[in-house]
């Protein structure tokens, strides 16, 4: 009988009610149907929900005892879950907003990704006031691809992040941590870069494609060589083999013609892949740099 | 009675009380941890369960080398490490294990604009607490340490002591079943000190807490047991009272236990 009952498919693998009620009323339940029921009752809300039904209808016995062991715990729990209460609004009172930001650059990454759009303030001016001569390529195209890179080392380096030691071991370290600061110096330098552009009056979208192109492939790099090393890498070849010949011939680069932008793009691609397949040298015990 | 259920902070689900599938929360054979190109840690062999476990052993001795190890920072390069029965250097994922881990480095920095209570938060973050739990926990590992009155005053206005607090309040706020406290006291005052043991003695029914130190009375009023460890290997395991029982009158010390320290020591180091 109790077999039937607990292979009842219309309960549709619940407990049925005829041997929730025999089990609330203390009656006879043999001893494998009483374990599968109280197994099946810990993790199911619904037939915990029937059983407390039926305790509070038929069992008056059991709800005494076990109002009085709640009355118990209360008197012991009350007294510091009101004086914890009381704190919750002073808890709340702090600035949500702070500490979410802190979330995505934590306060360390801040004069970095200020750096960042400090620069771009400087090419700017440069373009604004003709620095280098009107004739030139625009320093603000020229510099766009390296731009964020400052925020980006600062994002996953040993030496920029006195708390290193404290967030490397932890779960959420690791690639996504990386992508995550990351997105975050993206998000201030990308719109700084549209509006210089859109200031000096150069095409900004092709200072964007390359500027996307160097922070994925830094990252790729990182994952070697560490994060600050590929940017000094990158950002030195790129400043000495591309800006400073562009400044001494007086003419844009072709990296910038529009042409180009589909290599760029295709970088991007390939070394957000390496980056993915490279994800562990982020989290893997390895990664001290 | 219906009510109740709404008001308690948490229920304890069947996965949390089920069985362990190891041994040991902690197992390490014949480890070797490098730090730089030194051996720091030197074939060590030493299963740690649930407890309190002094590490003690001179400067110098690997004892943070080995707990960096633990706290999945060093990478082992030989040997055999287990943390809750997972081989950490065969590991795809070291998320699971991290998220049981508490670790309180030697030295550590922080943001110095985040108050104590950020700074709690933001680890409880890194720590992939559920969100709901977090304002919570944080408050309960604030007063554990015995902060809650500087619990919104800037990590930067903070004595050394209390930073070292904060950071032992970070340690606990997810609360670990493994806790790994790098010299917990240095820098706390006597009474500091005496509260900091018992937070030991509440944790240690149901935690692996490894503390490394090299002061000795810490130990023997803390702990469970006494790992002693010198030049990267293990020169001793067992409880207080055997460390004390090692030494003789002879023997370098103030007290039984420093005495049986020495000898120990003296002893593993003396040439065959």
């Amino acid at each position: 009988m109790v077999r039937h009952e607990m292979t009842d498919r219309t309960n549709g693998g619940h407990v049925s009610e005829v041997l929730i009620e025999r089990y609330a009323l203390g009656q006879q339940v043999s001893p494998e149907a009483e374990w599968a029921v109280e197994a099946h009752l810990e993790g199911c809300a619904l037939c915990r929900a029937k059983l407390a039904e039926v305790v509070r209808s038929d069992a008056p016995a059991v709800s005494a005892v076990v109002d009085s062991v709640w009355s118990r715990v209360d008197s012991l729990v009350d007294s510091s879950v009101d004086a914890e209460v009381a704190r919750r609004p002073k808890a709340l009172g702090h600035n949500r907003f702070a500490a979410w930001l802190s979330t995505w650059a934590p306060p360390a990454m801040v004069p970095w990704v200020g750096m960042s759009v400090l620069v771009t303030a400087i090419a700017l001016l440069c373009d604004l006031t003709g620095a280098f001569g009107f004739d030139r390529p625009s320093m603000l195209l020229l510099l766009s691809p390296v731009l964020p890179l400052f925020g980006v080392a600062a994002a996953w380096t040993r030496g920029l992040d006195p708390a290193w030691e404290l967030v490397a071991p932890t779960p959420r370290s690791g690639l996504y941590l990386v992508l995550r600061r990351t997105l975050s110096v993206l998000v201030v330098v990308l719109p700084a870069l549209v509006v210089a552009g859109l200031i000096a009056g150069t095409s900004p979208a092709l200072g964007l494609v390359p500027c996307l192109a160097f922070t994925a492939g830094t990252l790729a790099l990182g994952g070697f060589v560490g994060v600050t090393r590929a940017s000094i890498a990158l950002g030195g070849l790129w400043c000495l083999f591309v800006v400073g010949p562009a400044l001494v011939r007086t003419r844009l680069p072709a990296a910038f013609e529009p042409w180009a932008m589909p290599i760029w793009g295709a970088v991007a691609v390939l070394a957000a892949a390496a980056l993915v397949m490279r994800a562990s040298a982020f989290t893997k015990l390895t990664s001290q740099r | 009675m219906t009510g109740k259920e709404d008001d308690m902070a948490r229920t304890v689900s069947a996965s949390e009380v089920a069985p362990t599938t190891y041994a040991w929360e902690i197992k390490a054979e014949g480890l070797v941890v490098k730090a730089g190109r030194r051996r720091a840690v030197n074939g060590l062999d030493l299963s740690m369960g649930v407890g309190v476990h002094g590490l003690l052993g001179p400067n110098g001795a690997g004892k943070t080398t080995f707990i960096r190890a633990l706290a999945t920072i060093a990478r082992p390069s030989d040997g055999a490490l287990e943390l809750f029965g997972e081989d950490v250097r065969r590991a795809r994922d070291l998320r699971q294990v991290r998220r049981r881990i508490g670790y309180l480095p030697q030295q550590f920095g922080y943001y110095r604009r985040f108050t104590v209570r950020e700074f709690v938060e933001y680890l409880a973050w890194l720590k992939e607490m559920p969100k709901q739990d977090v304002p919570g926990a944080v408050q309960r590992a604030i007063e554990r340490v015995g902060l809650a009155d500087r619990a919104d005053d800037k990590m930067k206005t903070l004595s050394g002591g209390m930073v070292r607090r904060a950071g032992i309040a970070q340690a606990i706020v997810n609360d670990p079943a493994v806790l790994l406290l790098d010299e917990p006291t240095a820098g706390l005052d006597p009474a500091q000190r005496m509260q900091f043991r018992e937070l030991l003695h509440e944790l240690r029914a149901d935690t692996c807490v490894v503390v490394s130190t090299h002061l000795v009375e810490d130990v023997a009023a803390a702990c469970t047991d006494v790992a002693l460890i010198d030049e990267g290997q293990l020169v001793f395991q067992g409880t207080v009272a055997d460390l004390a029982a090692a030494g003789t009158g002879s023997d370098v010390g103030d007290s039984d236990t420093e005495r049986g320290y020495s000898a120990l020591l003296a002893n593993h180091r003396r040439p065959v």
